[in-house]
């Protein structure tokens, strides 16, 4: 039994990957023309499967602050945010995000993944519990690993069944974090919200939402699923991530409770890293403005999005339960998936290839994330290649 | 071993029977992902059927050292007693 026995597997699978061209989990991309087009393994690709809900990376205001801030700052802040890594910046993205918000304070992390992490482990710990939606994001999981904290998983989008385990847990609600997502990651359905805010009020605990995929999607002004469900001043901790519609990387939380501003000092992936890059932080403001008034990319956004959930459907493929700008084809194998994903690619269509257990159930995905900036005919191209590609999945009939 | 042990394993074995299919036999010693031929999803499904059935809740922390039939018995009897 040697350290690396455990890699045996996955060194079989990825040698197999290999032999059938290049590596699907980590694609090549040589150069980026656009939101939506790039050069990929020596091909012009359209990209369908990036997470640039709002089309903004190459947006002016967005180029030009990372730019102006780069030549001011420099390239890096080489610290933490608690020695020398908080610059104005930081903190004046703090300031706006709680203000777009309405919330009294904001915590900016370095990435998405540690914003959950650390928001989880600074809030809970030994003696708490975290009752978490099934289908949660990786970054939940881990934190809930780091903190220590008692975890139980609901059903997914199940609130009758949270409300029975917040039940069971008697007064220990009074220590409890629910935390679910806006947006889920993989097949892109939406929390019941209000639903899930009534159990909240009615037996006890606190309640975080990571809108890492409904910021800028979801809502008047793009605040997420909080705004659209109309609960914002129910949901204690609202979660989000620079590296979707905000085209940058970088993480936060808002909240109105006082205690926000403690958890910095207590949470490590806060303080044991790097702050993110003064040209990130800029551009994460430009484009907060941008997602903020961006009402009428949130149509065009929907609008594709709905036309190409549509048309797949009617082609019988098996979905995720209601449009959305995620849209994963469910495939029930993973040969058929790796087999469609290349044929998409052959088609000139770069989208994301999912394998259990990152994948909800047992199934393989097939996922693909529409653009603001995608044009008619790029979507129309998409639907064309699913259409030339359905007899691939003879499984995957709509059920 | 906790109170009420044999009860939980009497009704946990009912359970899994129905889950595994008539014609597999297991004891109290069988792993539940390599011999009783769940995979880790139908695992974590089973886990919440037997919440349901016993009213109880098993946090993820308990289930990382819950292998065999018996090691989910007893987890369960642990969980009951303290209520």
């Amino acid at each position: 039994m040697s350290l690396f026995n455990k890699f045996d597997q996955l060194a079989r699978d990825r040698a197999a990957l290999l032999s059938s061209g290049f590596d699907p989990f980590g694609a090549p991309i040589e150069q980026v023309f656009s939101p939506t087009e790039a050069l990929i393994n020596g091909r012009r690709i359209i990209l369908a499967g990036t997470n640039n809900y709002l089309g903004l990376s190459f947006a002016p205001e967005c180029l030009s602050a990372a730019h102006e801030a780069l030549d001011r700052e420099g390239t890096g802040t080489t610290g933490s945010r608690m020695a020398n890594g908080s610059f104005s910046g930081h903190r004046a993205l703090e300031r706006e995000l709680a203000e777009f918000y309405g919330c009294r304070s904001c915590i900016v992390f370095t990435t998405g993944y540690q914003a959950n992490l650390g928001m989880i482990s600074g809030l809970t710990g030994p003696g708490d519990v975290l009752m978490i939606d099934a289908d949660c994001h990786a970054s939940i999981y881990d934190g809930c690993k780091l903190s220590g904290a008692e975890v139980i998983r609901f059903r997914h989008n199940d609130a009758a069944d949270l409300k029975k385990r917040m039940r069971r847990l008697g007064e220990r609600v009074s220590s409890t974090l629910i935390i679910v997502e806006g947006i889920y990651s993989m097949l892109g359905d939406r929390a019941p919200l209000a639903d899930i805010v009534a159990v909240k009020q009615e037996i006890g605990g606190y309640l975080q939402i990571d809108e890492a995929h409904s910021l800028g999607v979801l809502g008047e002004t793009g605040q997420g699923l909080i705004e659209e469900a109309g609960v914002g001043d129910q949901v204690d901790f609202v979660v989000g991530t620079f590296s979707k519609s905000l085209v940058g990387i970088g993480g936060f939380c808002v909240s109105n409770l006082p205690e926000l501003d403690l958890v910095r000092y207590v949470s490590r992936p806060y303080v044991f890293t790097a702050s993110p890059s003064p040209s990130v932080i800029a551009s994460t403001r430009a484009a907060l403005k941008l997602v903020r008034d961006g009402r009428h990319l949130r149509e065009r956004l929907w609008r594709s999005a709905r036309r190409m959930y549509r048309r797949l459907a009617d082609l019988g493929y098996r979905l995720g339960p209601e449009p959305s700008p995620v849209i994963a084809v469910m495939v029930d194998t993973r040969e058929q998936a790796l087999a469609f994903w290349y044929g998409l690619f052959e088609h000139g269509i770069y989208v994301n290839l999912v394998f259990p257990p990152a994948a909800p159930g047992d199934k393989s995905l097939v996922r693909c994330s529409v653009s603001a900036a995608h044009t008619d005919q790029q979507i129309d191209h998409i639907c064309e290649a699913f259409a030339a590609l359905r007899p691939m999945v003879t499984s995957a009939t709509a059920s | 071993m906790h109170p009420g042990y044999d009860e939980v394993l009497v009704r946990l074995k009912d359970h899994l029977q129905k889950v595994a299919g008539k014609g597999k036999q297991f004891s109290d010693d069988t792993d539940l992902v390599s011999q009783l031929g769940l995979d880790s999803v139908k695992v974590l499904d089973l886990i919440m059927e037997v919440e349901d059935e016993f009213d109880i809740s098993i946090p993820m922390n308990v289930l990382t050292e819950v292998h065999t039939v018996r090691d989910l018995a007893e987890a369960i009897a642990q969980l009951r007693s303290r209520h």
